[in-house]
């Protein structure tokens, strides 16, 4: 999303697919990689007696925050004031650069080091800094990584899934004038290290995003596997975190169900590595000043629609990602989002409107796997059927002429009018049986015209058979009457 | 017992030996069968393809032609997952609280073929005999949506001189989902070349499933690959018996 204005459409999913798809290299990164974590989270949920009760705790948690989001959202604001940080209201991006981007200059910040955050990416914040002459430092391995190959994440907790080690190995090489490197894990990350060690202990300012805001006690926590984070939480001197609206919880005890759900789902660890959690501020000790932004950015428009906003219970587990089909062999680019896999596939069009990101809710073929592991039960593929509703309810508002006259719109209307009708729906049988010969070949077809040659590509058609059921019914149906009527 | 037969416009039209088989096994079983002949199409695929509006009337239609039947039994779970699952969903995102309660009555008496045999009738040894080596691919409809779970497989492995094998990444979707392996069909293919590559891991002369379109899209690539394994649905199996197979 950050990558692409908003009001200009997404390129299209099949595009993005196609050029992935034919990327070998990319093909076997996602394999082994998504098919490892598939396992691993298979083991340790498998584990837990009481996986399920936990599931529906988070998912009803969700729902009482979405229901009441207004007051939380007011409780939270006081808790973090009265525990001495600042809050900040954003309405959009915009709203939100401008604010982060001021209080980085007010302290002077040429550089500022970050925490990694979907959120921050969703609004484009390096690119907004930049613009101001302030540099973002990615602390996150794997954010690195991708910063230094000028490349964005394809996965939401794995920015760098698409890249095996010997291709980070090159970057490093490249990017980190550093003279030998093995494509060893522990030589990369220690090259990394290096790289960020004196950052962390010479910036002034640190940006975070929030996985978790307590109203009750006004803590904010965010979960991470490196300790980068928790550098970045502790040694700067002024904090910004920025937190979707979504995001807050009502109490400390709602933590114990989201602390446990979380890692299995993510990285199939039984408990989180670094957790952090922190209140405000407190002298002598951490950041002398923190900040959190509240970013609406389109989520109070999610929120008002009944079915869709399901999507903002999502906890960024990518769970949904890992198990995906179609995620495993297209990769994150292919989405032109942030927020990729299944759960992009419903989160980007509700946020950017459908007309922008048309093709994501098809970007499925509703196979389910994604609402059976999701952490807080998140039924996906329903609501993909259901923007792909308002996907052709818009296309038939906005389309006037041109849209009547689709093919798909055509065909689709047709076949409904023809349906609704047995004596219409029996002669189209016949019509088919009848005007498949310039395409049969043998008992299949090998070849169609238009949209449907798109299934021939790869797959022969059978061929309508001589007799349908309801034929072969009626034969015997007469068959047998007449049989009755020459034994009596 | 009287079942109604929800034949399915796909194997209705592409597919009828589906239907025919089970027809032949109900009956061998002591069951009536009826064939309701207004019935058309339940509107899935306009459904799923976003054309909602247009598929209320199919979903209208459906609900009177079969409102009355005692239980319906369709050799498909992809359209018995749209009866049970999508139509409840449909009234309510259309508002029409008259359907909703007509739907919510029906969805209950809707079955998918092996479902109904196993859940319904109890039964595992359905008589069946099937001299083949079969591999069973479990739909996703008839596993997330339907949650069939092993039911097919019970089934199958009580068939007579049947040597079924096991696919692997069987839970796995084989990339059809509808107008998506038309609408994503570079995708769609890449998922089946998985399944396709499963399948003849396996050595099986026949792929087998619950469901004629997932069949389809496994038979077509088989097909266009000359691979020598056939797809049959499920049904055809369990109707084969020392006697016959069925017509």
């Amino acid at each position: 999303m950050s990558e692409t204005l908003k009001g200009h459409p997404q390129p299209t999913f099949q595009a993005g697919a196609r050029a992935a798809l034919g990327n070998a290299q990319l093909r076997r990164n996602l394999y082994k990689a998504t098919s490892t974590i598939r396992a691993k989270r298979a083991r340790v949920v498998e584990e837990m007696p009481d996986w399920e009760e936990l599931r529906e705790a988070g998912r009803a948690l969700k729902e009482e925050v979405l229901r009441h989001l207004d007051t939380y959202l007011l409780e939270l604001e006081a808790s973090v004031q009265q525990a001495g940080g600042q809050v900040h209201w954003a309405r959009d991006a915009q709203e939100a650069n401008t604010l982060i981007t001021q209080i980085a200059s007010i302290h002077g910040a040429h550089e500022v080091i970050k925490v990694k955050s979907l959120t921050t990416d969703e609004i484009g914040l390096n690119r907004a800094l930049a613009a101001q002459g302030i540099a973002a430092i990615e602390t996150d391995l794997a954010e690195l990584i991708i910063q230094l190959a000028g490349e964005t994440s394809s996965h939401i907790l794995v920015p760098a899934i698409h890249k095996n080690r010997a291709e980070i190995r090159e970057i490093f090489l490249r990017k980190l004038q550093v003279d030998s490197l093995t494509d060893e894990p522990r030589d990369l990350t220690n090259a990394a290290r290096l790289h960020l060690r004196h950052k962390f202990l010479t910036t002034p300012v640190a940006i975070s995003g929030v996985n978790f805001a307590v109203a009750e006690t006004g803590t904010v926590c965010v979960v991470e596997s490196e300790g980068n984070g928790r550098m970045c939480i502790t040694l700067p001197r002024v904090l910004i975190s920025v937190m979707g609206i979504e995001k807050v919880i009502p109490t400390w005890q709602d933590l114990e169900v989201f602390l446990q759900l979380l890692p299995r789902s993510s990285t199939a660890e039984r408990m989180n590595p670094y957790t952090s959690l922190w209140t405000g501020v407190r002298e002598g000790d951490g950041p002398q000043e923190f900040h959190l932004i509240l970013l609406d950015n389109g989520r109070t428009r999610v929120l008002a629609d009944t079915v869709g906003r399901q999507a903002l219970n999502c906890i960024r587990c990518s769970a949904c990602l890992n198990i995906c089909p179609v995620y495993e062999r297209t990769g994150g680019h292919a989405y032109s989002s942030v927020y990729p896999g299944p759960i992009g596939a419903i989160l980007t069009p509700q946020l950017l409107g459908v007309e922008q990101a048309g093709t994501l809710p098809y970007a499925s073929s509703l196979c389910g796997a994604c609402y059976e592991v999701c952490p807080v039960k998140i039924n996906i593929p329903q609501v993909l059927l259901y923007l792909r509703g308002r996907v052709v309810r818009q296309k038939q508002r906005a389309g006037g002429l041109r849209e009547r006259a689709n093919p798909e719109q055509l065909t689709m209307r047709l076949m409904a009018r023809t349906f609704a009708n047995r004596t219409r729906y029996e002669r189209a049988q016949k019509l088919a049986r009848s005007g498949q010969w310039p395409f049969k070949h043998g008992e299949v077809i090998e070849k169609l015209p238009g949209a449907l040659g798109n299934w021939t590509i790869l797959r022969d058609l059978p061929a309508v058979p001589r007799q349908s059921f309801r034929d072969w019914w009626r034969e015997r149906s007469t068959t047998e009457a007449n049989h009755k009527e020459e034994q009596e | 017992m009287k079942v109604s037969l929800f034949i399915t416009c796909f194997n209705d039209t592409l597919f009828p030996q589906a239907g025919q088989a089970t027809v032949q096994l109900l009956e061998r079983l002591g069951h009536t069968v009826e064939f309701l002949e207004e019935q058309t199409c339940c509107g899935q695929m306009h459904f799923n393809t976003g054309y909602q509006r247009e598929a209320l009337p199919l979903i209208r239609r459906f609900v009177k032609i079969f409102g009355q039947a005692e239980v319906i039994v369709a050799p498909s779970a992809s359209c018995v997952g749209m009866v049970r699952e999508v139509y409840p969903l449909a009234a309510e995102w259309l508002g029409d609280q008259t359907l909703l309660a007509e739907v919510r009555a029906l969805a209950p008496r809707v079955y998918e073929l092996t479902e109904f045999l196993t859940h319904r009738l109890g039964l595992e040894d359905v008589g069946a005999y099937y001299p083949h080596r079969v591999t069973y691919h479990p739909t996703c409809h008839s596993l997330r949506f339907l949650h069939v779970g092993d039911a097919p497989l019970r089934l199958l492995r009580a068939v007579r001189g049947i040597d079924l094998v096991e696919l692997p990444g069987a839970a796995e979707c084989c990339g059809f989902g509808g107008t998506f392996a038309v609408k994503n069909a570079d995708t769609s293919l890449a998922m089946l070349g998985e399944k396709v590559r499963n399948v003849l891991s396996t050595r099986a002369e026949i792929c087998a499933a619950a469901d004629t379109s997932c069949l389809m899209q496994i038979g077509g690539a088989l097909h266009r690959q000359r691979a020598g394994v056939r797809t049959v649905h499920i049904a055809e199996i369990l109707a084969s018996t020392e006697e016959g197979s069925p017509a």
